[in-house]
């Protein structure tokens, strides 16, 4: 029975100094801290926490090696079906997955999976370890994966594992996806992005950058090119509006554009990095999941004297993750809340310099479960704004899809899968990730590209295609 | 990396650079765009593809100094490498046999009407080219035009090189002389494409422009381009480049193109002191 019984903090930068950096927030455990944190684990013999991970991670396992100072050996465990550690110890919501299965969870605190992930994952980095390649009998049989987010990198990752020969094709200029434009340095830094690249061209995965699927180079070519399937890991990547007056205002960004120029292209280091963006006094973030925290997050740290959050529910239906919203509210990021816009005005120059915000109240439940947001007559202001980010959802990008009709799409533009692997209705060609479900997690897309990898397996052994 | 295989000055502050590209050369059709970094801290711009060579693999493009940068990828000589070219994006042109068509460029729009107008020629219209610069020194694709147009008709605003005036002078003289024109393109600063298609719309002709906005991924994440057509907001970088001109808010499009000029002008003061 495990001596310690309180949950171990993380310990995290100074609040006063970190609003002012883009540096990571979380400092991760000294070894200490995470000895005393594994030794919290009951090893149950029936593991939930396993059943859990989306990836099905060997948790009890790997911290047991934590106990018995084994880091690199678990590390090695975790990698044996989770090839994103140091990813995933970060920005996984174990809160909802791993962690709320923990049995510790009944009577107090889970243990802190994650946190013991990323230690375990950065102490062999910190160390200098290099990990050894396993030795992979190489098939030559050559399989394309399309997009290099989290989904596609499991997948090749797998792929290349069981000895295929795996490019990625990725329309950015940098490998990661979402993890390198869109989860802000703060939370992610992006130097623990490019080591799980590296370690996956070690692998033998090549990785082509520049190249946008269905503009540079068709499905059919990549078929004509001699690759047996491809795994499509597109993502969510078309921004939504709210098609209000005034939108289009100077100074009103898609979260995308915001969180594109700040991470991918360093705006925050300009005029050393040449992207510009607007820094702002008054920046006003529409929205309430994690997108928008991190994009609100982000303002605060451009100097934003009111970085604020303007929510149509309340606190208790904002969808972005606890740890976010608290490290937000620490911050000194403000909560509206149960209000909504209406119109945006703009200066002579065409700059946003207001939203017409409407006073909500929560009606009954709909459909998602959360009560229906409905307005106050009457109860129309105006807030005073200079910049503004608009962090309500993405749906598909149509740019592949729209010249690939033989990938049929849902009513909703995301590609309709017709089983667990990720088949769809065009022959060779998986998907699997937020092109399939809808905007999701980090690792629901790990999930899904690893079982692509195995059905990509399955198909090119047996040629069968149901 | 993209190799620099020609690199030719023209004028002042004109580059026509032959790229190395070959995804692109094999794939790229009239009207459409590249996006291109330059270097590690570059920021990502928008290019439209004058020319391709599928044998070669080779794109040429014409970029005018405007900013850093441009300038940037201008100090670059033959074989260096441009570190990133994506493309080709945006929707192809829709061309085809309409009868009378002009095309108009300025100044370096005249890179993007020029594969266009030999598309417009080879379906076969009667194709009018008008070419408009600032002054001579900023004149390009002069001979190419030439060998495509029926006929060719060039301005400046100075009149140092072929008529006297703006490209809008010479369209109004046409459609006065009662030359019957079904279609016109337009290509250049926003402010030229609005006073043609102020033109245009008033004798009815249907115009296309390509709009030029401030892009960042190019492949519809974004919505830095937004531009407003119809009514309705639209992404030049997916949607277009090229829409109906009449419908376009070109104020909007003007207005969004000014949204970084204070740190566009700091960025180049810095590169200009430090070169």
């Amino acid at each position: 029975m495990a001596k310690n019984k309180e949950r171990i903090d993380m310990p995290r930068q100074e609040i006063a100094t970190r609003i002012k950096n883009f540096e990571e927030v979380a400092l991760g455990y000294t070894e200490e801290m995470a000895l005393m944190e594994a030794e919290r684990c009951l090893n149950c013999k029936d593991p939930l926490c396993v059943k859990g991970c989306p990836v099905n991670v060997k948790i009890p396992e790997f911290i047991k090696l934590i106990n018995e100072k084994k880091y690199f050996d678990a590390l090695k465990k975790i990698k044996e079906t989770n090839s994103l550690p140091a990813v995933c110890g970060r920005v996984c919501p174990q809160e909802e997955q791993c962690e709320a299965a923990c049995i510790l969870s009944k009577a107090k605190k889970p243990v802190a999976i994650g946190r013991l992930e990323r230690y375990v994952a950065d102490w062999v980095s910190n160390m200098g370890i290099q990990e050894n390649i396993p030795e992979i009998k190489k098939n030559n049989i050559k399989v394309a994966v399309i997009g290099s987010g989290p989904g596609g990198l499991t997948c090749a990752a797998d792929l290349a594992l069981m000895g295929y020969d795996v490019t990625i094709f990725e329309a950015l200029h940098k490998a990661g996806g979402v993890l390198v434009y869109g989860i802000p340095e703060f939370r992610l830094p992006k130097k623990i992005v490019e080591r799980e690249v590296e370690y996956l061209k070690k692998l033998g995965v090549e990785i082509k950058t520049n190249v946008v699927v269905g503009k540079s180079i068709t499905l059919k070519n990549l078929f004509d090119d001699g690759y047996k399937a491809i795994y499509l890991g597109l993502g969510a990547g078309l921004p939504k509006f709210m098609n209000l007056k005034g939108e289009n205002l100077l100074n009103i960004y898609s979260a995308n554009e915001y969180l594109t120029r700040t991470n991918l292209m360093k705006a925050y280091r300009f005029p050393e990095y040449d992207t510009p963006i607007k820094k702002g006094k008054r920046v006003a973030v529409i929205g309430g999941g994690n997108v928008a925290m991190d994009a609100v997050r982000s303002a605060l740290r451009y100097g934003a004297s009111d970085a604020m959050i303007i929510y149509r529910r309340s606190r208790h239906e904002l969808p972005a993750r606890e740890e976010e919203i608290e490290n937000a509210e620490a911050e000194g990021v403000k909560f509206h809340f149960l209000v909504n816009p209406l119109e945006f005005i703009g200066d002579e120059n065409g700059f946003v310099k207001q939203i017409k915000l409407q006073k909500m109240e929560l009606g009954e439940p709909d459909e998602s479960g959360r009560r229906r947001p409905v307005p106050v007559e009457g109860s129309e202001f105006y807030l005073d704004v200079d910049v503004v980010v608009i962090a309500i959802g993405q749906t598909a990008n149509p740019v592949l899809l729209d010249v690939t009709p033989e990938v049929k799409r849902n009513k909703w533009g995301n590609i309709e899968v017709y089983d667990d692997y990720g088949r769809t209705s065009m022959k060779g060609v998986f998907a699997g990730g937020d092109i399939v479900t809808g905007e999701a997690t980090v690792i629901q897309a790990m999930g899904a590209g690893k079982k692509s990898a195995v059905g990509i397996d399955e198909y090119i052994k047996t040629g069968k295609w149901v | 990396m993209y190799q620099i295989l020609e690199h030719q000055k023209i004028g002042q502050n004109i580059h026509k650079l032959v790229i190395k590209a070959p995804l692109i050369a094999r794939e790229a059709k009239p009207g459409q765009f590249v996006i291109l970094r330059s270097y590690e801290n570059g920021e990502r711009i928008p290019i439209t593809i004058c020319d391709k060579n599928p044998e070669v693999g080779s794109i040429t493009l014409f970029i005018q100094e405007v900013g850093k940068s441009t300038a940037k990828i201008g100090s670059f000589k033959e074989n260096d490498y441009i570190l990133d070219v994506a493309g080709p994006l945006g929707k192809p042109a829709h061309i085809e046999k309409v009868g009378t068509v002009v095309t108009i460029g300025g100044g370096v729009g005249c890179a993007i009407t020029y594969p266009e107008t030999k598309a417009y020629k080879e379906a076969g219209n009667y194709v009018i080219g008008i070419m408009g610069f600032r002054n001579v020194s900023f004149k390009i694709l002069e001979d190419e035009m030439k060998n495509i147009c029926d006929e060719l008709y060039i301005t400046t605003d100075d009149g140092s090189y072929g008529q006297k005036g703006f490209v809008s002078d010479k369209l109004k003289e046409l459609i006065k002389e009662g030359r019957k024109i079904d279609e016109v393109l337009v290509i250049g600063p926003a402010i030229m494409m609005k006073v043609v298609s102020d033109i245009t719309k008033e004798y009815g002709i249907k115009t296309i422009a390509s709009l030029n906005s401030i892009m960042v991924d190019g492949t519809g994440m974004c919505g830095a381009c937004r531009v407003e057509v119809g009514g309705k907001t639209k992404f030049a970088c997916v949607d277009g480049p090229e829409f109906d001109a009449h419908q376009v808010d070109f104020s909007l499009l003007m207005k969004r193109l000014s949204m970084y000029k204070d740190e566009e002008k700091l960025s180049y003061e810095k590169y200009i002191n430090e070169r």
